[in-house]
C-alpha cells in the first residue's frame, strides 16, 4: 500500500473559511476536493503538503449547476457525475457530456470535481479543452474579493494555474449564445485512460455561417488547450468539408505534442487534426439541429 | 454447452462433475476472505523496502543512522547486515544467485537496497526517506539485442570471471534435418517465410500484491510464515536449504490469495527480509509490497525476441520450422521452470501441425531489468511458442495467398496419429484437432465473415479475422524428467472420511482463485458419491497438508486432481472390503453404484459410503490385515503431461483514422477433456481470453534509455476492462487424456496461451491493405497507426521521435 507523508488536516466550513485557512497555513497548505488527483500524488509522495484543507463540506454551496442570466454556472464542487447527469448541460453544451463520458471511470467521476480538474491542470485534462472551446470563464475568489479569468487564461503551464496560493476557484461560467453546436472526440488506449489526444469543437452558427468557433485540444501541447488558428479559419465561413479540413490542418500544425508511451508526436499530431475534423463535423451537425 | 446429467445432493449440487456455485465464494462475496494483509498478530511490526532509482550503479555508501534514529523504527537492514548472516544473496529457481539486498551494485530500477522495520507502515515508509545512499551510476544495458556487444557493460561482475552478459545457449530439435527440409522445400519450388517477432515483457499483475508476515518465535524457534505463495511446500524446503532453518520448524501458510498467474511462484527479497526482520526484532513482521513495487520488481513474464523461419510446399504443406530466440532475463537469471528446461517448454513451438523437421536455439542474456521470467499463465513459455507458430503460419498463408483456416486444416495432426511424437520430442497424448477447428469456424460463421470483410474492404473499412490453434502441455510433470531445484514434480494428497461420512481432503496445491475448494470436492464426490458440500478441501498450510510442488503451469487438476482421484479410489476399494465384511459376501460379488457398494444382481442389498464410513470406525470385525478407519494417502507422479488444445477465432474492427482496435467477437473452442465443473472451466477461459486481449492490445513493460521501468503503475501498465472485451462465445469438444485417471487435462492457461495470436492475426489481417505483415504487441492505437504508415514501433523500448 502506498502511504502519504505526514500532513495536517482541516475541514473548511465555507468558502471564506477555506480562504482564511489557506492564508493562515501558508503556501504548503493545499485544498483537497475529490482527491482523485491530489491523493494519488500524495501517496506517491510527489506531493507532500504540510496541511490539507478538505473542501468537501462546501459541496452544497459550490456543487450546483444552474442558469444565471445568459450563463450556465457550474460550481467548482460539482462532481463529474453531476455534469454528466445534468439535462441543462446536455441541452446547451453536449460537448461536456461527450467529454464526461470518456473522463476516467464511474468511480472517479462520482468524486472528482470540476474545480479540481481545472486546478490540477494536467496537460491531458479533458474539461480544460472542452470549456476553453466554449469560451468559458473561471470565477476565482480570495480574501480581496472575486475575479474572473477566461478558462483559456487559467493555465500557465503543466500543473500550473493563475489561481493564487490563497485563492480558490469557485465557479465556471459558460456563456449561452444562440446557434451553438459542440462535440468532443478523444482517443485513449483503454477506457478510463487519459487521452492520447482529444479535441473539442464548438461552433455558433448564424444564417448558415460560422459566426464564432472554439477549438480545444487536449494532451497535444496546444498553448492554453486551444487552437486559435483553427478558430480563425472557421470564423465567417459556411461549413464545408474544405473548411473543416483546413481547420483540422491548422489544429494539427499549431500543436506541439511530445512523444511518450502513448505514442509518437507524429501520431498525436495526426490525431489532433483527425479529431478536430470529427468533432467539428458533429458540432456543426448539432448546431444545424441534426442528431449527432 | 453440454451438461452431463448427474444426480444432485440435498443442497442441489451435482454428485460429481457438473455446474455448481463455488464453495469458496460464500466467504469472498461477503468480504470474509482472509488474505496476508488481513493477518494481524500481537506486537506485529511493518517492513518497507528502499529501492534503487538507478538501473545500474555502484553503491558507494549507505548511511542508515537517521532512519535508525526515527522514534518508531526498530531495525534497518542493509546488504551488509545480511552478509553477516550469509543471506545477502539467495539462489534463484534457475540455479543463479540474486541479491536479497544490494551490496556491491544495483542492477535494475527498483532493486531492493534496504529494509526498514517500524511500528506502522507509515513510519516504515517515512524512514526510507531518511536513508542516504550514494550511488555511482554505470552504463546500462537496456536493449537485449545489444547485451552481447563487446562494449556492453558487464552486469554480473559479482560472478567470478564473468566478462559478458551471456547466460546460456540451448537447443532443441534436429538442426541438420531442419536445414535439409528447408533446402528441399526451396529445391521443389516451395516457399520459406521468415519473420521476426517480439513477445514483449508483460507482468502477471495480480490484484493482490506479494507479501508476507514472518513470525520467528524466539522461544520455540519456530518460524511461521504467512505468505501468498503459489507453492507453499517448495518454499518451505527452499527456506530450509537457504537459510539453514530446520525444515520441521518452518510452517508456511498461504491463506486466501488474490491472483497469482505465476507472480507468486518465486521467493522474493521482501520475504527473506521480513524473516530476518522478525529474527532481529523478535517480533512478527509484515511486509506487503505496493502496486508499483509489484510491477517494477517482481517476476515479469515473456520478453522473447524470436525469429522464425517456416518452410512449406507451394500448395501449403508445412515442411519445417526453425526458431532463434534471444531471451531477456533481466539482471538475475530467475526464471521458474523445471531444471532440465532452461527455456521452459518453448520447444513445443512446432504447434499442432504434422511435419518432420524443427529446430530452435535460445540464447539468454542479462540486462538491467527486473528478474523473473515466471510462468504468467504461460505453461512454461508455451505462450511464446504458440504465438510464434500461430503468427508465422499466418505469415505463410499470406505468402501463399491461402486462407489461414484452410492452411491450418491442411496441416493439423490427425486424430488417428495420437499419441503423436513431435520433432522436438513431446508426446501429445490425445486430440481431435480438425473437429475443434471446424466447430470454431462453424460457430464464427467463417465464410460469412470473410464475405463481410471483402465488402468492407471495398469501402475502405478495416475488419480482420484472426485464427489461432494451440496445443498446450500442462501438468508438470513426470518426476524422472521434471524437478524444480531438485524437487520432483509429484504431488501428495490425503483423504479422511470421518465416521459420519463427511470428508476432508488435504492438497499440496494452493488456489489463487481457480476454485480448488469446489473442484477437488467434486472430484471426491465423483469418486465416492459424497455430496460436494460434505467434502472440505484443506490446502495452503504446510503443517496440515502433504508435500507437493504447488499451483502454476495449469498443473493442479492434471497432477493433484489425479492424486485426489487416486486417493478416493483407494478409499473406495477399502470401503469395498468393509462392505463385503458387513454384507457377508465376497468382494468379487460387489459392484459400485455411485455412492454405494451393492451385491451384484441384488441391488437392494448394499451399503452407502456413509454407512461404510461409520462401519469402518465401528467395532465391526475386519478381515485379517485390514486396518480400521477410512483414510488414504497417495503421491501422484504423472506419466506424461496432458495436452489440452483449442481453436480460437477473433474478429476485430479498426478505425483507420485513429488506429483504435475494437474486438468485436471472440470464439473459443477448448478441449480440456471432461469438465469437472464447466462453470469454473468457463471462468478460467474467460479470464485467459481477457488476459490475451490485454497482452495483444495494451500490456507491456518497456524501459527507457536509462533503464527506467515505464510500466510501474496501472496508469502505465494497462489492464483490459470489460469495455475492451466482447461477450465471449465458448465451445467445447471433449477428448479425454488416456493417462489421467479422470481423463482431465489442465485448462488454467489455455486461453492465455492461445488467444494473443488470434488477436494479432486479426489485426494484421485487417491491415492487409497496407502491405505490412507483422507488428509487435501491444497493438495500441499508436502502434496500429504507425503500422499503417509502414513503420511499426519497437514496443520494448521507450518510443522516440
Ligand atoms: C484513474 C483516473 C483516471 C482519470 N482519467 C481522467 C481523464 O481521462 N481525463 C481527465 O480529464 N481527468 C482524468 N482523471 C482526473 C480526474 O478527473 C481528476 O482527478 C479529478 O476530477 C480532479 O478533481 P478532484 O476533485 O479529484 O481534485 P483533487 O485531487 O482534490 O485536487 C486536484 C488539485 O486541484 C486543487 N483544487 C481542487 N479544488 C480546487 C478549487 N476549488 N480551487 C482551487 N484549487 C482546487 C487541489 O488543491 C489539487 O491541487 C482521472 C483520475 C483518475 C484517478
Amino acid at each position: 500500500m502506498q502511504v502519504p507523508a505526514p500532513f495536517g488536516y482541516e475541514r473548511a466550513t465555507s468558502v471564506d473559511h477555506a480562504i482564511q485557512l489557506l492564508e493562515q497555513l501558508g503556501p504548503e497548505a493545499r485544498l483537497v476536493a475529490g482527491g482523485h488527483s491530489f491523493i494519488p500524488m500524495m501517496k506517491l509522495r510527489l506531493a507532500q503538503p504540510e496541511h490539507v484543507i478538505d473542501i468537501n463540506p462546501l459541496a452544497a454551496e459550490l456543487g450546483t449547476i444552474s442558469i444565471d442570466g445568459s450563463d450556465l454556472v457550474i460550481g467548482a464542487m460539482a462532481r463529474h457525475n453531476d455534469l454528466l447527469g445534468s439535462a441543462v448541460v446536455g441541452e446547451h453544451f453536449p460537448v461536456l457530456h461527450d467529454a464526461e463520458r470518456v473522463i476516467a471511470d464511474p468511480v472517479v467521476r462520482n468524486r472528482g470535481t470540476i474545480g479540481g480538474s481545472l486546478c490540477q491542470a494536467d496537460p491531458a485534462e479533458d474539461l480544460s479543452a472542452a470549456l476553453s472551446a466554449l469560451h468559458a470563464t473561471a470565477v476565482i475568489r480570495g480574501s480581496g474579493g472575486t475575479r474572473t479569468v477566461a478558462v483559456r487564461e487559467l493555465h500557465t503551464g503543466p500543473y500550473e494555474t493563475v489561481v493564487g496560493d490563497a485563492e480558490m476557484l469557485t465557479h465556471i461560467r459558460v456563456p449561452i449564445r444562440n446557434g451553438c453546436g459542440s462535440a468532443y472526440e478523444k482517443v485513449e488506449r483503454r477506457v478510463g485512460d487519459w487521452a492520447i489526444a482529444a479535441a473539442a469543437a464548438a461552433v455558433w452558427m448564424d444564417g448558415g455561417i460560422i459566426s464564432d468557433a472554439g477549438i480545444g485540444l487536449c494532451a497535444v501541447g496546444a498553448e492554453h488547450f486551444v487552437s486559435t488558428d483553427a478558430e480563425a479559419v472557421l470564423r465567417g465561413q459556411a461549413p464545408s468539408d474544405d473548411v473543416i479540413a483546413a481547420a483540422a490542418a491548422a489544429a494539427a500544425a499549431g500543436c506541439n505534442p511530445t512523444t511518450d508511451q502513448r505514442g509518437p508526436a507524429e501520431y498525436k499530431r495526426h490525431l489532433a487534426g483527425e479529431l478536430t475534423a470529427r468533432a467539428l463535423r458533429r458540432a456543426i451537425a448539432r448546431a444545424q439541429g441534426a442528431a449527432a | 454447452m453440454t451438461d452431463t446429467a448427474v444426480p444432485t445432493s440435498a443442497a442441489g449440487n451435482p454428485i460429481g462433475f457438473g455446474r455448481m456455485l463455488r464453495k469458496e465464494d460464500v466467504r469472498f462475496v461477503r468480504g470474509h476472505g482472509n488474505y496476508v494483509d488481513d493477518v494481524q498478530l500481537p506486537g506485529m511490526l511493518h517492513g518497507a523496502i528502499l529501492r534503487s532509482p538507478y538501473a545500474h550503479a555502484r553503491i558507494v555508501s549507505i548511511d542508515t543512522s537517521e532512519a535508525e534514529a526515527h522514534p518508531k523504527v526498530h531495525a534497518v537492514i542493509t546488504g551488509a547486515t545480511l552478509e553477516t548472516l550469509g543471506l545477502a544473496w539467495m539462489p534463484t529457481l534457475s540455479y543463479d544467485t540474486q541479491a536479497v539486498l544490494a551490496t556491491d551494485k544495483v542492477r535494475f530500477h527498483g532493486q531492493e537496497v534496504a529494509f526498514v522495520v517500524a511500528e506502522d507502515r507509515y513510519s516504515a515508509r517515512d524512514a526510507l526517506n531518511l536513508i542516504d545512499v550514494e550511488y555511482e551510476p554505470l552504463p546500462v544495458v537496456v536493449d537485449a539485442k545489444k547485451a552481447l556487444d563487446a562494449d556492453a557493460a558487464v552486469i554480473r561482475d559479482d560472478k567470478d570471471g564473468k566478462t559478458d552478459n551471456h547466460i546460456y545457449d540451448w537447443e532443441a530439435g534436429d538442426a541438420v534435418k531442419a536445414d535439409e527440409a528447408f533446402a528441399a522445400a526451396l529445391a521443389d519450388g516451395g516457399v520459406v517465410v521468415e519473420q521476426e517477432m517480439l513477445y514483449p515483457r508483460s507482468h502477471p499483475a495480480p490484484m493482490e500484491t506479494c507479501g508476507t508476515v514472518a513470525h520467528m518465535d524466539p522461544i520455540t524457534g519456530k518460524l511461521v510464515l504467512w505468505s501468498n505463495t503459489q507453492a507453499p511446500h517448495a518454499h518451505r524446503t527452499v527456506y530450509a536449504m537457504v537459510a539453514g532453518l530446520p525444515e520441521h520448524k518452518i510452517q508456511v501458510i498461504a491463506p486466501d490469495i488474490g491472483g497469482g498467474f505465476g507472480n507468486k511462484v518465486p521467493i522474493y527479497p521482501g520475504y527473506v527480509c521480513s524473516i530476518v526482520g522478525s529474527i532481529v526484532t523478535k517480533r512478527p513482521v509484515k511486509w506487503m509490497e505496493d502496486r508499483s513495487e509489484n510491477l517494477m520488481s517482481t517476476g515479469f513474464a515473456r520478453d522473447y525476441h524470436m525469429k522464425g523461419r517456416i518452410a512449406a510446399t507451394k500448395d501449403g504443406k508445412i515442411l519445417g520450422l526453425q526458431v532463434d530466440v534471444l531471451a531477456d532475463h533481466g539482471a538475475f537469471h530467475a526464471t521458474a521452470q523445471p531444471t532440465n528446461y532452461p527455456a521452459g517448454f518453448f520447444h513445443i513451438f512446432t504447434g499442432s501441425y504434422d511435419y518432420g523437421a524443427a529446430h530452435c536455439k535460445v540464447t539468454a542474456v542479462y540486462t538491467n531489468k527486473a528478474p523473473g521470467g515466471v510462468a504468467y499463465a504461460c505453461s512454461f513459455r508455451i505462450t511464446e511458442a504458440v504465438y510464434l507458430v500461430e503468427r508465422i503460419v499466418d505469415c505463410l498463408a499470406d505468402e501463399l495467398g491461402m486462407d489461414p483456416a484452410e492452411l491450418r486444416m491442411k496441416n493439423l495432426i490427425q486424430p488417428e496419429q495420437f499419441p503423436y511424437t513431435t520433432p522436438t520430442g513431446w508426446e501429445y497424448d490425445s486430440g481431435d484437432y480438425p473437429r475443434a477447428l471446424q466447430l470454431a469456424l462453424d460457430m464464427a460463421g467463417y465464410e460469412e465473415l470473410r464475405r463481410e470483410q471483402a465488402e468492407k474492404r471495398a469501402k475502405g473499412e478495416l475488419m480482420g479475422i484472426g485464427i489461432s490453434f494451440f496445443t498446450e502441455g500442462v501438468g508438470a510433470g513426470p518426476r524422472k524428467h521434471m524437478d524444480i531445484l531438485g524437487l520432483g514434480m509429484a504431488d501428495g494428497c490425503e483423504l479422511r472420511i470421518h465416521p459420519t461420512g463427511k470428508a476432508q481432503i488435504r492438497l499440496s496445491v494452493q488456489t489463487q482463485g481457480q476454485g480448488h475448494e469446489t473442484t477437488f470436492a467434486q472430484i471426491v464426490s465423483h469418486q465416492l458419491g459424497i455430496p460436494p458440500e460434505d467434502v472440505e478441501v484443506i490446502h495452503g498450510d504446510t503443517d496440515n497438508t502433504p508435500f507437493g510442488l504447488g499451483t502454476y503451469g495449469s498443473r493442479s487438476t492434471p497432477v493433484s486432481g489425479a492424486a485426489a482421484a487416486v486417493v478416493a479410489e483407494r478409499v473406495r476399494e477399502k470401503a469395498k472390503i468393509i462392505a463385503a465384511t458387513a454384507l457377508e459376501c465376497s468382494v468379487d460379488d460387489l459392484e459400485w453404484e455411485l455412492g454405494r457398494w451393492q451385491v451384484k444382481g441384488d441391488p437392494d442389498n448394499g451399503k452407502t459410503i456413509q454407512e461404510l464410513a461409520l462401519l469402518a470406525h465401528s467395532s465391526l470385525e475386519l478381515p485379517e490385515g485390514v486396518e480400521g478407519h477410512l483414510d488414504a494417502s497417495a503421491v501422484y507422479n504423472p506419466p506424461n503431461l496432458t495436452y489440452p488444445f483449442g481453436a480460437y477465432i477473433c474478429v476485430v474492427d479498426i478505425d483507420p483514422g485513429t488506429g483504435m482496435v475494437k474486438v468485436r467477437r471472440f470464439i473459443a473452442v477448448d478441449d480440456c477433456g471432461p469438465r469437472i465443473n464447466p462453470m469454473i472451466v468457463e471462468g478460467q477461459v474467460h479470464g485467459g481470453l481477457v488476459d490475451g486481449i490485454g497482452m495483444a492490445l495494451m500490456e507491456v513493460i518497456a524501459f527507457d534509455e536509462n533503464g527506467t521501468c515505464l510500466g510501474g503503475s496501472y496508469m502505465d501498465y494497462l489492464l483490459p476492462t470489460p469495455m475492451e472485451v466482447p461477450m465471449f462465445e465458448l465451445g467445447e469438444t471433449v477428448t479425454p487424456s488416456p493417462h489421467h485417471p479422470l481423463g482431465c487435462k489442465g485448462v488454467g492457461e489455455s486461453a492465455t496461451v492461445g488467444s494473443p495470436a488470434a488477436v494479432v492475426n486479426a489485426v494484421m489481417d485487417a491491415l492487409k491493405p497496407y502491405g505490412v505483415r507483422h507488428a509487435d504487441m501491444p497493438l495500441t492505437p499508436a502502434q496500429v497507426w504507425m503500422t499503417m504508415q509502414g513503420r511499426p514501433l519497437r514496443t520494448d523500448l521507450a518510443f522516440t521521435d
